[in-house]
């Protein structure tokens, strides 16, 4: 597999970022805040892929689902790309994430402190998949402003996931929430490249 | 002024309806599903033949002259990800496209471009 050979000379790289959470919590505003929003849908069948549809005639009867996805791309320089997906939160709509985390470099859970068990599954679901991801609170107004400590061990996180307070309105503030879920991406890559300690082990 | 049911056609039958009839129903492409962000590229200096080409499959060759992502194609041409998805493994099957899939994370071939995403964040 030749990923750096000269068959990729003038492909861009592309980086893949998922932004996940409730229903509501402000995924949209957050991608918005960094990029334009462009309008990006998919439709599934309601069916299992395997059946026979006879898909003409089953359009009245509504065999598809339209699923909107928040799309944004910020052009890091000539040929380096990251996507953002803002990707729905529900769960009928994990055959999605299958097909949006695969590869993706990291994700956003995004949470709110008056409803923190909506971020439940987007948690459960990257711990599952071992996607690296970060939890960025966002401060609603009239909040109550949470330490990021006490939300790291109400959502049972492991020690090294990095949890964020944000206004997923404000520019500079969804800026680092990405950079904070790039750097914990590569300290991520990182451990995972060396050697655990079990087999340095004499 | 379109009378009303053409207008109803145009409107809400075309979008829903359109889209299924031009990749034949189906709902899942020839071979591998392709990545979101899988990089496509038309391959130069071909005319293809136009038996079984509708105008969608020339729209996607036109606007991956350069290279384009999946997901950027799909909203360019205001189609479901699946109907591109579905349209791209036909190209691929008449190797009219090249498609380059994207480099898993890890797999980067040099460490420093992460830490370059991270500085140009910062510039936003």
């Amino acid at each position: 597999m030749a990923y750096a050979g000269s068959d990729r000379a003038g492909v861009p790289v592309s980086i893949k970022i998922l932004i996940a959470g409730g229903f509501g919590v402000g995924k949209t505003t957050l991608v918005g805040s960094v990029t334009e929003i462009r309008p990006l849908r998919t439709e599934e069948p309601l069916t299992e892929p395997g059946a026979r549809v006879d898909a003409l005639h089953g359009v009245e009867r509504k065999t598809t689902t339209t699923v909107a996805l928040d799309f944004g791309r910020i052009t890091i320089r000539d040929n380096l790309v990251v996507y953002l997906f803002g990707t729905p939160g529900q769960e009928r709509f994990w055959f999605m994430w299958d097909e949006l985390s695969r590869g993706a470099l990291g994700a956003v859970v995004l949470a709110d402190t008056r409803r923190l068990a909506d971020c439940f599954p987007s948690v459960d679901y990257f711990e599952k998949h071992h996607v690296p991801f970060v939890v960025a609170v966002n401060c609603f107004d009239g909040a109550r402003r949470y330490d990021p400590k006490a939300v790291q061990s109400a959502l049972d996180l492991e020690s090294d996931v990095p949890v964020v307070l944000c206004d997923a309105r404000q520019t500079s503030s969804g800026k680092d929430v990405l950079i904070a879920l790039v750097e914990h991406a590569i300290a991520t890559i990182k451990r995972n490249s060396e050697p655990s300690a079990e087999v340095m082990a004499p | 002024m379109a009378p009303p049911e053409d207008r109803w056609l145009d409107q809400d039958a075309g979008p829903v309806v359109r889209p299924y009839a031009l990749i034949g129903g189906r709902t899942r492409p020839a071979g591998e599903t392709l990545d979101v962000i899988a990089m496509i590229i038309a391959v130069r200096g071909v005319s293809p033949d136009p038996v079984g080409l509708e105008p969608e499959h020339r729209a996607v060759l036109r606007l991956s002259a350069l290279p384009i992502s999946v997901a950027d194609l799909a909203a360019d041409l205001d189609l479901p990800l699946g109907v591109v998805q579905i349209l791209l493994g036909d190209l691929r099957e008449r190797s009219l496209i090249t498609v380059h899939n994207p480099i898993p994370p890890a797999r980067l071939p040099d460490p420093k471009i992460l830490k370059e995403v991270v500085d140009g964040l910062r510039r936003l």
